[in-house]
């Protein structure tokens, strides 16, 4: 086996460059080293300057979404040696405008959460001294999946709907909401649909599912999605032949 | 522009975002704030994974709970706040459960509970084996919700500035700019979590640098038994990735290299085939990574190139149980580990995982120093006193994020607008920072090198078992480091995301922490939970039944006090697990 490898890392500094290049490293590998150790290795022994978001180091955090040899990859649940001979080329996540290095904005995403009312909406909540909602296992499973997500943008970088239309909600976005509209404890789908089917994104999203295909948590958007899409319709002809009131 | 709130939360994980819906609840009308150096849900309370306990059954009581925790704790908890935390804790977890944490369920709908360490009643709320996660976004889609909360994601807070004997607001800097800004308030709540960072090898995220910690200490707040640092026993070797207790409370044995339960040589109990409360494998943490490192000393572990490790066997359990009950243990073995703990054996060691120290607060979250609150693992209550029990962090920060947002919107309603004098020291912290990244160009080690010796003097000096020798010879290590350190070189001279010089200030923070831990440890002349002097073996209550509290003095030095253990209703006994 190989004992070193060469990480192709894109670099981009705003504030003297006007474009990305790489730069070649040249990392271990041994075989219980992911991508993010040879980051890791960089940036303590070769080059302080190169700036990537971490933290858990066990694929829970999301922060360390990045392009593996051009495929969206949680880098600290990608092996090395996978790669071998190398070179690994290690780039931002697509879609995202790059603020540095392999650090993307995600602003975009955090307002989107926001817009679609991740929180469980009631008319009332019942006094806690009444205990918990009672919520069979049967019905934790319908949307136990969906609130799987990490947010770690991997489907928004692999989605080819927001590549082409930034307004699109998005992937993780709609997993979330759809992961309160099937909580058997929430009241708020109705609110949520109007800000669904606000854009027409969602309907431009076919069953090809690169989404679900990355997500490095089988939370399935794609499924979501459809789902939704399914939902939607059959609001819109129930609010056609029954307008809300009536 | 200043920015001014009335009350500015730093850090964003499970605690700070539960003190600010407490603060948005009472009063809708106050300022709030909440910066954080990472966006709120990549908080480090996300991979907290076995369970949150709090009193349910009816088979249980209050009571129960109060004595595990505070024997679990060696004596060394205040009981008052364990009364209060017992009694709020079931509350806390409800109120998620209302906010929509998918809690694990029984077939009828009812919360589900499972046994946990040191607990002598099932007690532990779960959400299969990635809890933290759930309750973590759970706070933070709520927390959505409330306008009145303004968030700065990715601010680095470098200083809290204090006038007139009042913690009045901080210093930051905004990671995609580089801007360094002062931010008024009337109240501070710190909630940036622990410092496991400063070993080497330990289970808490690259985020976990104490930086709440130093930054009250160097404000002038004490902090508060700084010497007891939890080993978890079941950490992956390499990684330290965690494997949660529920692996053990569904079941699971360690075993050592001739297959033998070895915790039965270690007044832990008898081995039985199926778990028993409160004995063997579910015993406390503290007693379990010292009968780990007591193995290893009879040549009982196993060698591999990361040390001496036991295994960690579930094979038993059957691969039904491990996907429903703790897949994320599966997922994690699987992924990072490459063994199936459906028909291989784990291997595990010893790993640093918990700060039972802190800040010294009250039962409020208030610190010493007025207008300075703290919640979660920065703080110290103490709840938890020498040794934690797993799944008591989780309510713990719900029920003090809570009592501490309570207590600051309430403190904040009341207080005029922070004074002019603030803001002048806000622009010599700016200039202090300025001047430092400037100066590092000139540098000429690497901080890496700095972290590495720390984290190895750390584990050295202050590690499973500890003696008065080795404490006073990292205690001087460490002040060699700070020495060192405050020459650092920062290749990095740019302004946007400068993650390099973060590091830098983190490294700055790490040290100041690592030495409370080493003079705490080196003053506490006694054995007490996580805290073993191998030249003081015995717990002495005459001399030590009290909280050590550790400041700084004007010139850099620092000075242990302590301060008397609250005791209620239980008088300190003997801590007897497996009968």
């Amino acid at each position: 086996m190989q004992d070193r490898i060469t990480l192709r890392v894109a670099r981009y500094r705003p504030e003297t460059e006007s474009e990305a290049t790489f730069q070649d490293y040249d990392v271990p590998c041994p075989r219980d080293w992911v991508i993010l150790d040879g980051l890791n290795y960089i940036k303590d022994h070769l080059d302080g300057t190169l700036s990537y978001r971490w933290s858990c180091r066990m694929g829970i955090c999301g922060s360390c979404g990045m392009t593996v040899n051009g495929e969206p990859k949680l880098t600290c649940a990608t092996f090395l040696t996978e790669y071998a001979p190398g070179p690994v080329r290690v780039e931002p996540l697509r879609n995202f405008p790059i603020i540095r290095d392999l650090v993307v904005e995600i602003g975009d995403f955090m307002r989107k959460l926001t817009s679609v009312k991740p929180w469980i909406i009631r008319d009332t909540d019942k006094p806690l001294s009444e205990g918990e909602y009672r919520q069979t296992p049967a019905e934790l499973h319908d949307y136990k999946q969906f609130s799987m997500c990490i947010n770690c943008m991997l489907c928004y970088a692999a989605c080819p709907i927001y590549a082409l239309d930034p307004k699109f909600i998005g992937p993780a976005a709609i997993a979330l909401a759809q992961r309160y509209n099937l909580d058997s404890r929430d009241r708020g789908a109705r609110e949520r649909l109007e800000i669904l089917s606000e854009h027409e994104g969602i309907w431009g999203c076919t069953f090809v599912g690169e989404c679900t295909t990355v997500c490095p948590k089988n939370v399935d958007p794609a499924g979501a999605i459809q789902r939704y899409k399914l939902h939607a319709a059959v609001e819109s002809l129930k609010a056609f032949f029954m307008p809300r009131g009536a | 522009m200043t920015r001014s709130h009335d009350v500015l939360l730093v850090g964003g994980g499970g605690a700070g975002l539960r003190a600010a819906i407490a603060i948005a609840e009472t009063n809708s009308r106050l300022r709030v704030g909440i910066v954080s150096k990472v966006y709120p849900m990549r908080s480090h309370t996300v991979s907290a994974e076995g369970g949150a306990a709090g009193v349910i059954r009816p088979d249980d009581s209050l009571d129960e709970h109060a004595y595990d925790t505070i024997s679990g704790g060696d004596w060394l908890s205040d009981q008052d706040a364990v009364e209060a935390f017992v009694k709020e804790a079931p509350q806390e977890l409800l109120r998620l459960e209302h906010w929509g944490c998918p809690w694990s369920r029984e077939d009828d709908g009812r919360i589900g509970v499972r046994p946990f360490g040191g607990m002598k009643k099932m007690r532990t709320w779960f959400a299969a084996d990635k809890t933290g996660f759930h309750m973590l976004h759970t706070l933070f889609q709520t927390s959505l919700k409330y306008t009145s909360l303004v968030r700065y994601d990715e601010w680095f807070v470098s200083k809290l500035l204090v006038d007139d004997g009042r913690v009045q607001g901080v210093v930051a800097i905004d990671l995609m700019s580089g801007k360094v800004e002062t931010i008024v308030a009337k109240a501070v709540i710190l909630c940036t979590g622990g410092c496991g960072r400063v070993f080497p090898f330990t289970t808490n995220a690259a985020i976990k640098n104490g930086d709440g910690m130093a930054l009250a200490y160097r404000a002038g707040a004490p902090l508060k038994d700084m010497e007891f640092v939890q080993y978890h026993p079941t950490g992956l070797p390499f990684t330290g990735i965690l494997i949660t207790e529920a692996a053990r409370s569904e079941g699971g044995y360690l075993i050592n290299k001739d297959g033998y339960r070895y915790l039965q040589d270690y007044n832990l109990g008898k081995p039985e085939p199926k778990p028993v409360l409160r004995s063997m494998e579910l015993g406390p943490r503290d007693r379990l990574s010292q009968a780990f490192v007591k193995e290893a000393e009879k040549g009982r572990t196993i060698d591999t190139p990361y040390g001496q490790v036991v295994h960690l066997d579930l094979r038993h359990l059957g691969k039904k149980t491990i996907e429903n009950k703790i897949p994320f243990v599966r997922e994690l073995c699987l992924k990072y580990q490459n063994v199936d703990p459906v028909s291989e054996l784990i291997p595990v060691r010893p790993v640093v995982h918990y700060m039972m120290g802190g800040v010294h607060t009250d039962m409020n979250g208030a610190t010493p120093l007025d207008g300075l609150y703290a919640a979660g693992e920065v703080a110290c209550v103490s709840i938890n006193g020498a040794n934690r029990l797993g799944s008591n962090s989780l309510p713990e920060l719900l029920v003090f994020g809570a009592r501490a947002g309570r207590a600051a919107a309430e403190y904040a309603s009341a207080r005029p607008e922070p004074a002019g004098a603030v803001l002048a020291q806000g622009k010599d912290e700016e200039i202090r920072l300025q001047k430092q990244f400037e100066q590092s160009a000139k540098g000429r080690e690497r901080l890496s090198g700095i972290r590495d010796e720390m984290q190895k003097t750390m584990e050295e000096s202050a590690g499973i078992y500890r003696r008065g020798e080795t404490l006073e010879r990292g205690a001087d290590a460490l002040r060699g480091l700070s020495e060192r350190a405050s020459r650092v070189s920062i290749e990095d001279h740019s302004r946007t995301f400068n993650t390099e010089r973060i590091a830098g200030l983190e490294l700055s923070f790490m040290l100041d922490v690592a030495h409370a831990i080493v003079q705490s440890a080196a003053e506490r002349e006694e054995s007490r939970g996580a805290h073993q002097r191998t030249d003081f073996p015995a717990r002495d209550d005459r001399r030590f039944l009290a909280h050590s509290l550790i400041r700084q003095n004007a010139d850099g030095s620092s000075r242990v006090e302590y301060l008397p253990v609250t005791i209620t209703r239980w008088p300190p006994g003997e801590r007897v697990y497996g009968s």
